[in-house]
């Protein structure tokens, strides 16, 4: 089973903190992480290829300090690593963004399947995943809280939606997008440490991948953002202080209303 | 290929384009911005900066006829034998919308029997609505959903494709952005027409809500967008409201799918999907132990309510994902909620804000959910719940 899972270098959005007098993001001091769902795709690759055998490829676009979170990802286990990085990819959307992690995903080749996470925490898009299926032309399952099965030629993944849960089977090869539902990741091992410090990484850049100007980064993106502001916050409310027992009575108050005899 | 520039000669040093950077890529050596590759062309240094000293250039891009696109396409969702209420929602925005320019509001229905859908559809704001019937469209599957409404969108060339930001239209949406070669923008909270371009303005939280981006896609049509739920509102329904009934002619090769539904499990009696309650009791960090979660759904069941909680806890352990409120879980619009030891950082709020009336306890008289909740109590809930579990039982004696 060859796998590949694309991953992303972001922000820690909980560390994040704004600005109040100017009404910008504080980004001094804010560590860049793991995307945290991709952790869940990881580790879901490594599970069946721990069962079935073949290789997982964790592959990333971005800046060159991006490298990190594939060493980072190598350290729990992942094969094989190749970063997508050039001036050029910068400013992609998701349809950009999507284009050049197919073409990686070809240009490695003969992959059975691609696992990313259910969303990355900065854009909170979940665009990337399904864009990729729609770019390699593979049958996709967003959303997926646990792979029932996986063979040489099929899945089986419970994918959750509202209400529900359907169980979806597909051929392989496939797109998947992965929940936190579906495992736990495991720590970085000992011999993975020392291999991510050892591994070679690739680097593809746009020529490598043989993409044309007008389809990568900003040129290739239809969306552009044009305004960036920060939410407002309404203060009206009202705060009661005091004795346990009498805020619980102002509780019961606003909470019954009515209802009071 | 696009670059961004600082203008040496424009550039004062002032410094404004640092904390306006979201990725921290701009610092200021010798009094003048200077970008380094963290940069990704977002555009947010371009215009904090009060000089124009920062410019972006994009490179040629093919446009479409633009001008060939015109009206507003929403696609429907059906769940359980009912149109999903975030169809209604959207409709009623794109027919807000669709005042702007007067153009016309359609819908897209993909299903094994339409029923009177159709008719109820254009009551909330359709002006005509495409329907393909079929037992194959039972079940949601991306391929012969995204192929039939791609093929509709080529031939009828709607400016703006709308879906909600459900699990079908962030699965089903992406694909046909794709395969069109156009732009789509995630889990909108707020649409516009932009008065000069006539574009479409697409708002959007971001940064895990700590900002709002607006996003526009001005050389592609159609302008597509997913938009979340439970945010824009339906219109009331007008059974006089005049609209056309069109069938879509469907071939074989339209719903072949290389996946398949095999089961759909509905979720048990008693995990109800909090997107659905009215009275939503919440628990965060200051729940301290998945116990005390008993003591929430003790006060939810006195109130037919049910058990929300916020990503710490979720993150704790102390309560699965299906409860969790926030940018990264569900979006709830309660009539009530009520967040107990509970912060209230912005991914939360982004989550829950909607509600018609938010009720907090907190220890910390800081915590900023006491900004914008509605009434707050300083102090301490494993007190002030029990009293308040005692006090409803009292007065519905």
């Amino acid at each position: 089973m060859r796998i590949v899972v694309a991953v992303k270098q972001v922000p820690d959005t909980a560390e994040v903190r704004i600005d109040e007098e100017r009404g910008t993001l504080i980004r001094e001091g804010i560590p860049s992480i793991l995307n945290p769902f991709d952790e869940y795709a990881l580790e879901e690759a490594m599970k069946w290829r721990d069962k079935l055998g073949g290789t997982v490829t964790v592959i990333t676009m971005g800046p060159p300090q991006a490298e990190a979170v594939l060493r980072e990802a190598v350290s729990m286990g992942a094969d094989e690593a190749v970063l997508l990085s050039d001036r050029a990819f910068a400013g992609a959307d998701t349809w950009a963004t999507s284009h050049t992690l197919a073409k990686a995903v070809e240009k490695i080749g003969d992959i059975d399947i691609v696992m990313t996470g259910k969303q990355a925490i900065d854009g909170d898009t979940a665009q990337t995943g399904p864009s990729i299926a729609a770019s390699l032309d593979w049958p996709q399952i967003t959303f997926v809280g646990f792979v029932r099965e996986l063979n040489q030629d099929s899945i089986v993944a419970e994918r959750y939606v509202e209400g529900g849960c359907e169980v979806i089977r597909s051929s392989l090869p496939v797109v998947i997008t992965v929940l936190k539902d579906a495992n736990t990741p495991r720590l970085p091992s000992l011999r993975g440490k020392m291999k991510s410090r050892k591994i070679e990484i690739p680097v593809w850049g746009r020529e490598d991948l043989e993409l044309p100007e007008d389809e990568v980064g900003l040129d290739g993106s239809p969306t552009r953002v044009v305004k960036i502001t920060t939410p407002e916050i309404l203060s009206n409310g009202e705060i009661h202080h005091g004795e346990s027992e009498k805020l619980a009575k102002l509780l019961v108050d606003s909470l019954l209303g009515s209802e009071v005899p | 290929m696009a670059s961004i520039e600082v203008r040496k000669d424009t550039c004062v040093g002032c410094g404004e384009c640092v904390p306006a950077c979201p990725f921290g890529a701009i610092a200021m050596e010798d009094s003048l911005a200077v970008i380094s590759d963290e940069c990704t062309l977002c555009g947010a240094c371009e215009s904090s900066c009060s000089y124009g000293a920062i410019i972006i250039r994009i490179g040629e891009t093919g446009e479409t006829e633009i001008d060939q696109y015109s009206g507003i396409m929403v696609l429907a969702e059906q769940r359980d034998g009912t149109i999903d209420h975030s169809t209604l929602e959207l409709l009623g925005e794109a027919r807000r919308l669709a005042e702007v320019d007067d153009s016309s509001v359609s819908v897209v229905l993909l299903t094994e029997e339409a029923r009177n859908w159709p008719a109820e559809l254009i009551s909330y704001g359709a002006d005509t609505v495409y329907v393909a019937e079929d037992v194959q469209l039972r079940h949601f599957r991306t391929e012969p959903f995204s192929r039939i409404a791609e093929r509709l969108i080529i031939e009828k060339k709607p400016a703006v494709v709308l879906a909600a930001a459900t699990t079908t239209g962030r699965d089903l949406m992406p694909r046909i952005a794709k395969n069109l070669n156009t732009g789509l923008t995630a889990d909108c909270t707020e649409l516009a027409i932009d008065s000069e371009s006539g574009g479409l303005l697409q708002t959007r939280p971001a940064f895990g809500g700590n900002i709002l981006a607006t996003i526009v896609c001005s050389d592609t049509r159609p302008q597509m967008a997913t938009v979340r739920p439970r945010v824009m509102k339906a219109m009331d329904p007008d059974k006089n409201r005049d609209g056309v009934i069109e069938k879509i002619e469907l071939s074989l090769t339209d719903l072949v799918s290389r996946t398949e539904v095999l089961e759909f499990n509905p979720l048990d009696e008693g995990s109800v999907d909090i997107s659905e309650a009215e009275v939503i009791v919440s628990g965060g960090r200051g729940m301290k132990s998945p116990e005390n979660f008993a003591l929430l759904q003790e006060l939810a069941n006195l109130l037919d309510g049910s058990i929300g909680a916020s990503r710490a806890a979720i993150d704790a352990g102390w309560i699965s994902y299906p409860h969790q409120v926030g940018q990264t879980g569900k979006t709830v619009q309660p009539k009530t909620y009520i967040a107990c030891g509970i912060s209230g950082a912005v991914q939360h709020r982004v989550g829950m804000q909607s509600s018609d009336r938010i009720l907090a306890i907190n220890k910390d008289e800081t915590a900023p959910i006491f900004e914008f909740c509605d009434v707050g109590f300083v102090g301490d809930l494993f007190e002030i719940i029990p009293f308040v579990i005692k006090e409803i039982k009292r007065r519905r004696k």
